[in-house]
């Protein structure tokens, strides 16, 4: 079953590492395409480390990715994270709304458990 | 132009250390590192963080090809002459990128835009671009990090998450330093975030706020509210922002208080719903303040150089990003001119692209214009953006490889000590070797 969360995508110090060390490598590929979700979701919708989940936006963008657990309470329930790359920019859309800049946070999403 | 020339000198055998160097990777511009250089590569690089050590690390000689043509090893003269031939004969050619590369390539490249009729646009546009309207419509109460350092006393990051993103912000300017009027440097500061995440820099402040998703602008207007003294529901500000009216109130009072007060904004403010209009709240809020205390903001930039692009677009054609010269001389309009929507939209039919991965980083509207049209792409690294290019050009790291100025986040310019050579051409020669072929071809 799908549930409502907001997704917010932003930069991190392993994805920015990643930007030197070559976007090519394990590293930052593993960053890029992990969805981090607060452990309360986590527990909720049965979900563990490493299960895949199916994002989908309102204007029906899609990806699936691998979840993980955020850390501490760094996220509250019902914020996804996820750091800037591929997957979080096949969920913008191309209208920016007359400002040059796509929304690429705060996206109203669903996710379920693929 | 001339470049200061790095003090160097032997620390090990075979080594050469070079003091001051400068790391061009955030828009910290730290110009305090220590580098030492050994067979062309960098070994060590003292007082630069996790982000600084990665990028310094990871940029060495290589043996990869200056240029590829479709994926074929070609020469640079060649790829110049494909270069300049498929932005000369497109109708709508842009050119994009320009953060880290250094003032005097970027220069060349709003040359070429002007000579071609193209349309130059910069990563701002996606990253504080809607900053950058609210600056127009409002104006920018603003400083050096040097009077941060030296006066600041409350500080508030809104937005952003430095910790991760500019680790040395807090040492080297904004919290730790021990300053002119601030003493006691830590001790003497308060420190604020706000953000909806309880990130690393959360963990780092004395008073937090987790606001909820979405609602800086009524976080922002509520202060201003409470700034001049108006009454407003309680209930409503906790509703709209998730936040006591108290606890804005306490802020309030100690923002009043401050003798130096700053706010630190980052792209939660930019990139969430509303974009120029969070913004332009926050310029609004720091314009009142001005009325009871000292009140400065400024953007946290991202990349090394974005600042200095903002610049040289600004002084080029008197505007800062998404600007069209089809006419002859330069137009401004975010929505129309910038990179997102000339190319979701699918308008443009050529690309220059120097030092940018939209590739990794746009809309996928956009991504699929980009994959469609004929484009170069100028990077010291191979990305998505590269791999995909008509011509790609591997190009000298800036500040490891070649000399140059770069802005930092407060528009302080520095300029670049390179550590050792690059086999590949810099930006700038390869810029200025495409300006030249396509002023032939105008003619």
């Amino acid at each position: 079953m799908s549930e409502r969360f907001i997704l917010i995508p932003g930069r991190t110090s392993k994805q920015g590492c990643g930007v030197s060390e070559g976007k090519f490598d394990e590293s930052y590929q593993h960053e890029i395409n992990t969805l981090q979700v607060a452990p309360a979701d986590m527990k909720r919708m049965g979900l563990a480390n490493g299960d895949r989940v199916r994002v989908t936006t309102e204007s029906g963008r899609q990806i699936d990715v691998a979840v993980a657990a955020a850390t501490g309470d760094e996220l509250p329930p019902g914020l996804l994270f996820i750091a800037y790359g591929d997957l979080s920019s096949r969920l913008m859309d191309g209208e920016t709304h007359g400002s040059g800049m796509p929304t690429s946070k705060g996206f109203d999403v669903t996710m379920e458990k693929v | 132009m001339s470049t200061p020339v790095a003090t160097t000198k032997p620390a090990e055998p075979g080594t050469t250390l070079i003091e001051d160097s400068t790391c061009t990777f955030c828009g910290c511009v730290c110009d305090d590192i220590d580098i030492t250089v050994k067979d062309n590569h960098i070994v060590d690089a003292k007082r630069a963080c996790v982000l600084g050590k990665a990028w310094f690390y990871n940029h060495h000689a290589d043996d990869r090809p200056s240029c590829l043509i479709e994926g074929q090893p070609a020469s640079v003269e060649a790829g110049v002459e494909r270069a300049a031939r498929i932005l000369t004969d497109a109708k709508y050619p842009i050119i994009y990128g320009l953060s880290d590369t250094t003032s005097e390539a970027q220069r060349v490249a709003v040359g070429i835009g002007d000579t071609i009729g193209g349309t130059v646009d910069t990563t701002t546009s996606v990253c504080h671009g809607p900053s950058g309207m609210a600056f127009q419509g409002v104006g920018e109460v603003t400083c050096t990090l040097g009077e941060i350092a030296n006066r600041g006393d409350l500080i508030i990051f809104w937005g952003g998450n430095p910790a991760e993103s500019h680790p040395r912000h807090f040492t080297k300017y904004s919290l730790m330093p021990k300053g002119m009027f601030v003493p006691n440097g830590r001790k003497d500061r308060t420190a604020v975030g706000v953000d909806v995440r309880k990130t690393k820099t959360a963990k780092a402040m004395d008073l937090f706020f987790q606001i909820k998703p979405r609602a800086d602008f009524e976080a922002l207007w509520t202060l201003r509210a409470l700034a001049k003294g108006i009454d407003i529901d309680p209930e409503q500000v906790k509703s709209d922002t998730g936040i006591e009216l108290a606890r804005w109130q306490d802020l309030m009072d100690r923002m009043k208080a401050a003798k130096f007060g700053v706010i630190l904004f980052g792209m939660g403010l930019t990139m969430t719903r509303g974009k120029h209009l969070n913004s332009e709240a926050l310029l609004c809020l720091v314009r009142d303040m001005n009325a009871y205390t000292r009140f400065v903001a400024k953007p946290m930039r991202g990349h090394g150089n974005v600042t200095g692009a903002d610049n040289v677009v600004t002084w080029q054609t008197g505007y800062p990003f998404g600007v069209n010269m089809s006419r002859g001389y330069p137009r401004f309009n975010p929505g129309e001119y910038t990179t997102s929507d000339t190319l979701a939209r699918g308008e443009a039919d050529a690309a220059l692209l120097i030092a940018c991965d939209p590739m990794a980083n746009f809309s996928q509207p956009a991504r699929e214009r980009l994959m469609a049209i004929p484009y170069i792409a100028l990077d010291p690294k191979d990305t998505p953006t590269t791999r995909a290019a008509t011509v790609a050009f591997t190009t000298a790291t800036y500040g490891i490889n070649t000399p140059g100025t770069v802005y930092r986040m407060d528009d302080v310019p520095i300029f670049l000590r390179p550590a050792f050579p690059s086999s590949h051409p810099s930006d700038f020669d390869v810029l200025s070797a495409i300006q030249r072929r396509v002023t032939e071809l105008k003619k």
